[in-house]
């Protein structure tokens, strides 16, 4: 094995104060821009689980409906319409709203409700763990999250309160569907949903449509937008990508995510490249001597990046396990840090380019340096 | 007749600049021989670290020309220097240089290394140079753990691993006791003769002369007429 890993390894762990200050500074920041992009996508999955979960080839939403938690209406005829057009097998109602939900001691907390066909093919709760979809028929039945008991001032399953003055009850209970609004969503049935929220007959949020099998997507979907006004037709990877980036970009909550997770590189280049500086300077005479015993730029410039490379891979390891840690820790909250191989991947990229670009610094400095400086000491 | 390992015409070299302008070396006509140490001494200050910088190619000269091996230094970019250094050069330094993180071994194998000889043969070759020194039994030892003397024989083997054409000391002995600085000239002396090599060595102490083959003397930078010295090269001389 060549001397360059040598020399590079020993002139970084012969410093331990200064090993350790780059190593701290290398996962203050992957540890940052990690967290901030890992809300990011965690962000932007929550944003999604709605569409996520609908079993539909084709939402119909309102013209300027941006994301799922779009208020706007729709006339519940469209339906017949749509019903006609050739290819599509069924159209199911969604209807989405705020409402008071009443306490049983009497206050109030808001919920979103979620109403839809819970027979077959409407948005349904996912991931029950008590009670059952068959349940919520009844007038008044309606499913909520654990996560939620004690807001909504419920213990499970047979526990009552009221919204806008109708008795409910808990029917299902469903665990980890939780809002980024912090909300709790109540998903009941369609017949009983209007009136909790308070709809105008007639009036519904958006609408499911499934396709007859081998029926062309794109030529229905062209189909329902000439046939209904007033209307925007979806699929469901178009939907979700308009309601990441009304919830992301529009809100400029994924601005603020992007600004921190700089903040973290440019922290991270700066710490780096100063202790990777000081350390060259620090050694300053030894490059002085490789150059005059004959030794390339190339060579020295080895040793430089291999030290800055041998700090990014043992800072990236350690963040990654304090990364881990992290998306352990907020799995079940109600904003869980995803971190995907991909995410990963280019973490590390970014952690190899920050200690190179780190690195090239510290070159500048040795480029300057005279080997002759070493026959006058 | 041997052609000449390194070859200096007319060199002059002018260091500092406005009013620290020194001229410190001023005309210099020099030609360093296979198999002979060459002593150079002078008063401080009269421009001998210069000149064992413009003769080892890290300073260029101001005026005239220097020749390593046949081929000329005239306009070479800083890359090519190091290489000329690289292929025909090694250097001893007054204060050694060796690298604080590399053990004595290592130390040697790093001439090797920043030529791209590496693996098994430059370790051997890294522990024969070391018993060359004396040293056989310091293969793991760092500098910090060495005596100057040791330091100094380490630094040696460093210069001579990659059996350069010529090899420039300054000053080797100055930080070492009378008994190691004798060891140090000792060696260089029989690396020159051994190995057909060209020794210049810098120093100041009159006691090492007995190692010479030849004598040069500077003054305010200019070399003064040579003198035959009284040692082996007035028989070399005479017989050839
Ligand atoms: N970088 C420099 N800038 C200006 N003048 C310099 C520089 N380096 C050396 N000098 C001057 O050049 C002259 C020759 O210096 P040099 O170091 O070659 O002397 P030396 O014979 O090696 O002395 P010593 O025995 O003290 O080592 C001196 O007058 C010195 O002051
Ligand atoms: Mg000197």
């Amino acid at each position: 094995m060549s001397l360059v890993f040598t020399l590079a390894s020993r002139n970084l762990f012969q410093d331990r104060l200064r090993f350790v200050a780059t190593l701290i500074g290398i996962v203050f920041s992957v540890v940052l821009v990690m967290v901030q992009m890992g809300l990011y996508f965690g962000f932007g999955r929550m944003v999604t689980t709605m569409i996520d979960h609908a079993p539909a080839d084709l939402w119909i939403v309102a013209k300027g409906a941006k994301s799922f938690e779009d208020l706007s209406l729709l006339d519940m005829q469209t339906r017949d319409k749509v019903l006609t057009i050739n290819g599509v097998a069924g159209v199911t109602p969604v209807v989405i709203g705020f409402a008071d939900w009443r306490l049983p001691e009497g206050s109030m907390t808001p919920v979103f409700v979620v109403g839809s066909d819970l027979k077959d093919d409407g948005l349904k709760p996912w991931h029950l763990v008590a009670g059952s979809l068959q349940a919520l028929t009844p007038p008044g039945a309606v499913a909520v999250d654990r996560t939620y008991f004690d807001r909504l001032g419920v213990s499970g399953v047979g526990s009552t309160a009221e919204i806008r003055g109708h008795q409910v009850k808990v029917a299902a209970v469903t665990d980890g569907i939780r809002s980024f609004t912090t909300t709790p969503y109540v998903f009941t049935n369609l017949d009983y949903a209007g009136a909790y929220i308070g709809l105008p007959a007639n009036k519904v949020s958006h609408f499911l449509v499934r396709l007859k099998p081998g029926a062309d997507l794109d030529h229905v979907r062209q189909e329902i937008q000439s046939a209904v006004s007033g209307v925007q037709v979806l699929t469901p990877d178009q939907f979700k990508q308009k309601s990441r980036n009304y919830w992301l970009f529009g809100t400029g909550a994924g601005m603020a995510l992007f600004a921190g997770a700089l903040l973290g590189v440019i922290v991270g280049t700066v710490i780096v490249a100063q202790t990777l500086y000081s350390s060259t300077k620090d050694h300053l005479y030894e490059f002085a001597t490789l150059r005059a015993i004959g030794c390339s730029n190339r060579y020295i410039y080895t040793v430089i990046i291999l030290q800055a490379l041998l700090n990014a891979v043992i800072g990236f390891l350690l963040a990654a396990i304090i990364g881990f840690a992290v998306v352990e820790f907020t799995a079940r909250s109600a904003l869980p840090i995803v971190i995907s191989n991909d995410l990963m991947f280019g973490l590390f990229g970014l952690t190899v380019v920050m200690c190179i670009a780190s690195a090239l610094v510290a070159i500048t400095r040795v480029v300057r340096t005279d080997p002759v400086m070493v026959m006058s000491r | 007749m041997n052609e000449p390992i390194v070859e200096a015409r007319n060199v002059s070299k002018t260091l500092g600049t406005g009013a620290a302008k020194v001229k410190a070396l001023k005309h210099i006509d020099l030609s360093l021989e296979g198999g002979k140490l060459t002593v150079l001494m002078g008063p401080s200050g009269s421009g001998k670290t210069t000149l064992l910088s413009v003769l080892g190619c890290m300073l260029a000269p101001s005026e005239g020309t220097v020749r390593i091996c046949g081929s000329s230094t005239d306009g070479a970019s800083r890359e090519r220097l190091a290489k000329i250094r690289r292929d025909h050069i090694g250097f001893v330094f007054q204060s050694f240089h060796l690298f604080p993180t590399l053990t004595a071994a290592e130390n040697i194998r790093l001439a090797l290394d920043v030529r791209g000889e590496r693996g098994a043969r430059a370790r051997t070759r890294a522990r024969e140079v070391l018993t060359r020194v004396g040293l056989p039994h310091k293969i793991k030892a760092f500098p910090r753990d060495l005596s100057g003397g040791e330091q100094q024989r380490v630094a040696i083997g460093r210069a001579i691993v990659a059996e350069p054409s010529v090899i420039l000391a300054d000053e080797p002995t100055a930080a070492l006791d009378g008994e190691n600085g004798q060891a140090v000239m000792g060696i260089l002396s029989a690396i020159a003769k051994e190995q057909n090599r060209a020794v210049l060595v810098v120093t100041h102490d009159t006691r090492l002369i007995g190692f010479a083959d030849r004598i040069l003397r500077i003054e305010d930078g200019a070399l003064q007429p040579e003198e035959p010295n009284r040692s082996n090269v007035y028989q070399i001389r005479s017989s050839a």
